[in-house]
């Protein structure tokens, strides 16, 4: 440690105004940050100071990532296989390492591109490196198709982060989750790669299909279903363990439990939007059930609803976003019920959108200063009538 | 039957160094100066009245308000002027008188309040300079004598980290402290609002029974701030005034009128994990801490001392003074050395008000803490947090935007008539983006004196 701290510390006059290499202050600053605590003591309010920061909380988020991811990594490595008719003569490991090397290029460009985008506005600013972008970062890799070209992915990126984050201000200032604009903007500017049936799993290299080979999402199988009216395929036990074709982070249910469970414990991520999304996606599901008819996809029971598609990772990780969701603590119950709500409905009405969780959460996500306007009339309302009583 | 108030937000930080209660406090040699800080005082402007080698008496005036000449500072002790500090732009930092040991008191009126006109007392409390100790919310100001309050609150308990127990520093001032409840009686002529812990149900504070209304509160800080209290009790709306006092002071205004003279002995808290043996000293207003401190605290790390709490004190130097509202001395580690990847660390010595560290297994467990930010300033992040700490019916993370944004009549809708910096203290310690929230409510306090007064 002290090594290092001697290498930043020989590194610094550099980097200071006037040095040779003041345009890297802001990178310079951002890797100390990342490696020590600085010593800035209290020098105003509060001597003492909580030792939570941003970066612990990113990093928690990103940990509680970690599960979906590696048994993403894993997942990719089991479609292909099962795709190929090898799944029985492959190893564990191999399994996971072929998905490793698919998922970990999308990782490195989203992070290269959206990390140099920060650290240049951060320098251009003066400002310090927000730490917002590590969690964002992993979770683009996360939403998008496996098979989808890393050039796009550095695109959807830089659209992201420069016209969603930086042009607003930076952390903290964006209207939408730039992870989920990064997939809509995707979504609709390239839909050949974003849907269908040759986005989900990688084949190349596979001579031979297995038989019944079809590639498609079980969602995108439900509007097929639900066009010929025949019952769903939906096998609930491979959904909620996630070993069905999907975006790379988002078909295990049991993996993002396990996420969930840690942002719950540490309160980092909240519980009360958690909940009444799910709550939100069951009442809208079960309104389905009962007034919908013959239509298998809206007969389909709401316990495949949420284990299907993007619904249960939106919820943990994208609907829980503190910066774009609602921020009063009222509002996160109307916020979340409402993701809920939207997200089956436009799932089920619109064929065209399967994933309807990304509209709802970035509908909400525009709605959101609404619901806390009214929340916050509300307060303002109870404490004006509050003093006329005593009046 | 008392009121009770169970109030669940807020969070009591569990510090190392707690002062231990002795069966009666310390004696230490009485202090050579004492001093007046002008600072303490939100928005004074201080005026001089005294020259150095001025000889004054206790309740002489050392200086006064510019703009309410009527409202006076004087010396706790006799003796002579001796220095004048001044600042930036000459700005006074502090007034030191040097104490002939003698104690010799300007004489007052010697009399019951109650049979006392309010014009009286008013002019009592400020010719002695007593006064300054009734403060004004909303702002956190002194008060203004021409107004009457709707009300005067006085918390008898003190809930921030490693306070001290109110009923043990005013054990001996029982009957000056009922005589001190009877001159705000006076002032208002209704009873006064006492706010007092649920754990002091059988104190001395609940048989002192004349000229007030006990409220019982129930909870973690800051439940022992008046401002809380106030809000449950009698909130305050725009226009309204309510008069706030330390229990402290209302046992120096009781000597006051019970003796005819001033005397400001009181008894003081030294705690905090850097100090030997945390207890309990007696000493006098505006004591200077040279002497008190030397040889009492541990020097093995660089030391942080606060006049007052952890939350809401001043930092100074073992050659400075007690602060004027203070009753407390706190010495804590100073902190500053870089910590290498404390991000990721599991923190089993880290008490955090989140529940991203280990240490939220221990219920029971004391902590150091040193003055180091643990990060840097960040955007606006985590929401929810400021809620939890705050048993008041306000948004605070909405009040501040408001404060930012300089726009007032958000100001005055969201409560910024009920809150001073210690109120939100809490919020700022918890912080996730280190938001300097005192300052800014500071700010937010001043823009709303100038603009509506």
């Amino acid at each position: 440690m002290k090594h290092l701290n001697n290498l930043f510390e020989k590194a610094k006059p550099f980097v200071e105004k006037d040095g040779k290499f003041h345009w890297l202050y802001s990178t310079y600053e951002a890797f100390y940050a990342f490696c020590f605590v600085s010593k800035n003591t209290s020098k105003s309010g509060t001597h003492i100071h909580d030792y939570i920061d941003l970066k612990r909380t990113m990093s928690i988020v990103v940990i509680a990532l970690m599960p979906a991811l590696l048994f993403g990594m894993y997942n990719v490595g089991y479609q292909h296989f099962e795709a190929a008719g090898m799944l029985n003569s492959t190893e564990f490991f191999n399994i996971f390492w072929f998905g490793f090397l698919k998922v970990l290029p999308i990782i490195v460009v989203s992070y290269v591109v959206g990390l140099g985008i920060e650290f240049l506005f951060a320098q251009l600013r003066g400002h310090q490196v927000n730490e917002g972008f590590l969690v964002t970062g992993m979770l683009i890799p996360m939403i998008m198709p496996v098979n989808v070209p890393l050039w796009m992915v550095a695109v959807a990126t830089a659209f992201s982060v420069i016209f969603v984050k930086e042009v607003f201000g930076g952390t903290g200032m964006n209207v939408w989750n730039p992870a989920l604009v990064a997939r809509a903007f995707l979504f609709f500017a390239y839909p050949a790669h974003m849907s269908g049936d040759s986005a989900w799993i990688s084949v190349s290299g596979i001579e031979k299909l297995a038989d019944g080979f079809t590639g498609a999402t079980p969602l995108a199988q439900a509007v097929t279903a639900e066009t010929a009216n025949v019952p769903i395929p939906v096998d609930f036990w491979n959904s909620f363990t996630g070993l069905i074709p999907g975006s790379i982070g988002e078909t295990s249910t049991i993996a993002i439990l396990i996420g969930a469970l840690i942002l719950i414990v540490t309160g980092i991520g909240s519980w009360k939007i958690m909940l009444s999304t799910v709550g939100g996606g069951v009442v809208m599901a079960l309104i389905f059930n009962i007034f919908g008819g013959n239509n298998t996809y809206m007969t389909m029971p709401f316990w495949n609803q949420l284990v299907l598609g993007g619904f249960a990772f939106g919820t943990v990780f994208m609907a829980t976003d503190p910066v774009s969701s609602s921020q009063t603590e009222r509002g996160k119950w109307i916020y979340g019920f409402l993701i809920g709500v939207l997200a089956i409905l436009i799932r089920v009405i619109n064929p065209a959108f399967p994933e309807g969780m990304m509209m709802a959460i970035l509908l909400m996500n525009t709605f959101a200063p609404l619901i806390d306007y009214i929340v916050v009339q509300g307060n303002i309302k109870r404490r004006m009538k509050r003093s006329k009583i005593i009046a | 039957m008392p009121n009770y108030f169970k109030l669940k937000q807020g969070l009591d930080i569990r510090l190392k160094g707690a002062s231990i209660a002795t069966s009666v406090p310390e004696d230490i040699p009485a202090p050579q100066t004492i001093a007046l800080k002008p600072a303490d005082f939100q928005g004074l402007t201080p005026k001089l009245c005294v020259k150095v080698d001025d000889s004054v008496k206790a309740g002489d005036a050392l200086f006064f308000d510019k703009y309410r000449p009527d409202i006076l500072f004087t010396s706790p002790v006799s003796g002579k002027v001796k220095a004048i500090q001044r600042g930036d732009r000459r700005k006074i930092m502090e007034v030191v008188v040097e104490s002939d040991g003698k104690n010799e008191s300007q004489t007052f009126l010697k009399k019951n309040p109650l049979q006392l006109t309010r014009e009286e007392i008013c002019e009592q409390l400020l010719k002695s300079g007593l006064w300054p100790f009734i403060q004004q919310r909303p702002y956190g100001i002194i008060a203004n004598p021409k107004d009457t309050p709707k009300s005067i609150f006085v918390s008898f308990f003190d809930s921030a980290p490693l306070a001290p127990d109110v009923e043990y520093i005013l054990k001996n001032d029982k009957v000056a402290l009922q005589t001190g409840i009877n001159v705000l009686h006076k002032l208002i002529d209704k009873p006064i609002y006492v706010g007092i812990s649920s754990k002091q149900e059988k104190s001395m504070f609940t048989s002192l029974s004349k000229n007030m209304i006990v409220n019982i509160f129930d909870g973690p800080h800051p439940a022992g701030n008046v401002g809380v209290q106030i809000n449950h009790v009698d909130p305050i709306a725009k226009g309204e005034k309510v008069w706030t006092v330390s229990p402290q002071a209302l046992v120096y205004i009781g000597r006051l009128f019970d003796t005819g003279s001033l005397d400001m002995s009181k008894v003081i808290a030294l705690s905090g994990s850097e100090v030997i043996e945390p207890k309990y000293y007696n000493t006098i207003h505006g004591t200077e801490l040279c002497e008190l401190l030397k040889g009492k605290t541990k020097g093995k790390v660089k030391e942080r001392y606060i006049s007052g709490n952890v939350l809401t004190g001043t930092k100074i130097n073992t050659d400075n003074y007690l602060g004027f509202f203070d009753n407390q001395i706190t010495v804590i580690p100073e902190g500053d050395e870089i910590e290498s990847f404390g991000w990721i660390k599991p923190g089993l010595n880290k008490f955090s008000a989140s529940s991203t560290f280990l240490s939220k297994i221990f219920h029971k467990k004391e902590y150091v803490l040193n003055a180091n930010m643990h990060g840097d300033e960040r955007a606006y992040v985590v929401t929810g947090q400021f809620e939890k700490l705050l048993p008041m019916d306000i948004l605070p993370g909405y009040l501040l935007r408001a404060i930012l944004a300089k726009d007032i009549d958000k100001m005055e809708q969201l409560g910024i008539y009920e809150v001073i910096e210690e109120d939100l203290a809490l919020c700022e310690y918890a912080d996730t983006s280190k938001t300097p929230i005192q300052d800014i409510l500071r700010k937010g306090i001043n823009t709303m004196i100038n603009e509506v007064g």
